[in-house]
């Protein structure tokens, strides 16, 4: 076969990838060892970084993409697929990770962003980016960037699901209520949340987002995970809630059972017994305007 | 005849496959007397004709199939199987990672992520032995691939770097994703020689 006749880093490629995430867990590994631990445990895939999201909360100063080094190390410890976040708008962070092979980059608001006007134009890259999004008009517009995948922002490295609710709810409860709206209202409401009329009339049409939505930011236990994919989400990401608890195997696979079985609360209520403490919490409240990390790119 | 089709629903592109079964089974003039449903635990696979293996990471869903104490009745299971993707990985009879408890169901070895990472997944028109209607457009995502098929399997199509469709009995498994281009020629295929 040709290599003219292959065609790569396509949208249909980009969204297929994050499609097969669906119904997945995908856990923040810092290095080799947690990675294993999260395969072992059923992870669709890892988001390797250099310091989990509540640590990077701690640590304060500017948050950048990981050492080459540490995400290499991660993606020669494991088969599922790997992905990194890069600082909004950093574009050459973006392609560094491309260069190194990451499977899917997400565009994060947990690291400091490097740009404050600009979110990166992701359809120049050939891997698929996820971006967060608060409700329906940030999260097509990331779409429209070429993001191949959203997930609520949340309040990462909080412990504390309350964000990703909201931000779950925000996007849900859009879509269902353009059900309602003839297209010229459609299009008057894409005006207000400064979306592409166009991604609005697809989402009235599918009763959905027109790619993968997963939920993020602050999931710490198993209740938590199903309570996201009770509401609608396609999948999880658990940043600090996996590494973070006091026994990371057990919560990582009873996390990974919870999603499996969202809708079956005596399944939820056998894998959350015995685990030990989950991550300690935040009150969302007592965080200062300048530690709220949802806020940042809109 | 009321047809039931089942699609192993524990994880990856579960709803995609129950749309291009639905379509496939319009096209073939069964829409009204059937059935596509999702199987996550034994009991669901009951009255199934056919069941789909779809694709998702093979390392959770082959987990996923131990956890919900599927493996017996899916080896068991008299109709025919679709394994795309991470379900060509499940249903073979050696694969390259032995954490992943293979079905032996079609006598393949696999292996797997065979092109590489996701930035050299690729699409291409890939010619399909006796499909009808010219080259099948392919969606290679992570793919695996075929390195050695027993006597018994039909191989169907192969690139470069190995075989990416086969047949055996009522099996086939493919590399690819027929359920992501909107094209069911090899969902329909699969049914007729089923008998649906």
């Amino acid at each position: 076969m040709k290599l003219e006749e292959l065609r790569f880093g396509t949208e249909l490629l980009k969204r297929g990838f994050a499609s097969m995430q669906k119904g997945g867990v995908i856990m923040d590994v810092v290095n080799a060892e947690q990675a294993k631990i999260a395969e072992e445990a059923g992870a669709v895939a890892v988001m390797s970084l250099e310091r989990v999201p509540s640590d990077i909360r701690k640590m304060g100063g500017v948050a950048r993409m990981a050492d080459p080094e540490k995400v290499i190390e991660i993606i020669e410890a494991v088969s599922i697929p790997v992905m990194g976040k890069v600082r909004i708008g950093h574009f050459v962070e973006a392609q560094v990770l491309e260069v190194l092979g990451v499977d899917m980059i997400d565009e994060s608001e947990v690291l400091t962003p490097a740009d404050e006007q600009y979110h990166i134009d992701k359809k120049l890259f050939k891997v698929p980016f996820v971006c967060g999004a608060r409700d329906l008009g940030e999260a097509l517009r990331r779409i429209n960037e070429g993001a191949a995948m959203i997930r609520t922002k949340g309040e990462a490295g909080t412990g504390n699901v309350v964000e990703a609710v909201r931000h779950m709810r925000n996007i849900m409860g859009e879509i269902r209520m353009l059900k309602g709206m003839d297209k010229q209202e459609m299009t008057d409401y894409a005006r207000d949340i400064e979306a592409p009329a166009e991604l609005v009339i697809e989402c009235a049409e599918r009763g959905r987002l027109p790619v993968v939505n997963f939920s993020a930011g602050g999931i710490a236990t198993p209740s938590d995970a199903a309570m996201m994919m009770q509401l609608g989400a396609d999948g999880v990401f658990v940043g600090s809630g996996i590494f973070k608890s006091t026994n990371p195997e057990l919560m990582a696979k009873a996390i990974v059972e919870a999603v499996n079985h969202f809708n079956e609360p005596e399944v939820i209520a056998r894998v959350s017994r015995g685990l030990g403490d989950a991550m300690p919490g935040l009150d969302i409240h007592t965080l200062r305007e300048d530690e709220v990390l949802q806020t940042r790119g809109r | 005849m009321d047809v039931k089709i089942g699609v192993l629903a524990l994880q990856g592109n579960v709803s995609e496959h129950i749309d291009a079964f639905v379509l496939a089974l319009d096209n073939l003039g069964c829409g009204s007397s059937s059935d596509v449903v999702t199987v996550r635990h034994p009991a669901d696979l009951e009255g199934c004709h056919a069941l789909a293996l779809p694709g998702g990471e093979s390392t959770t869903i082959s987990r996923l199939i131990d956890k919900n104490h599927l493996y017996e009745p899916i080896r068991n299971f008299s109709g025919g199987i679709f394994a795309t993707c991470a379900g060509m990985v499940l249903i073979a009879t050696h694969v390259d990672d032995a954490r992943i408890n293979t079905l032996n169901l079609i006598d393949i070895t696999v292996d797997r992520n065979a092109f590489g990472r996701q930035r050299e997944s690729f699409e291409t028109d890939l010619p399909i032995d006796s499909l009808d209607g010219g080259p099948f457009h392919a969606i290679f995502i992570r793919a695996p691939v075929v390195t050695h098929a027993g006597p018994g399997v039909t191989v169907l199509s192969r690139l470069d770097q190995g075989i990416v469709a086969v047949e055996q009995g009522k099996h086939m498994a493919l590399s690819f994703h027929p359920e992501l281009g909107g094209d069911t020629r090899l969902h329909e295929r699969f049914l007729k020689k089923n008998g649906i």
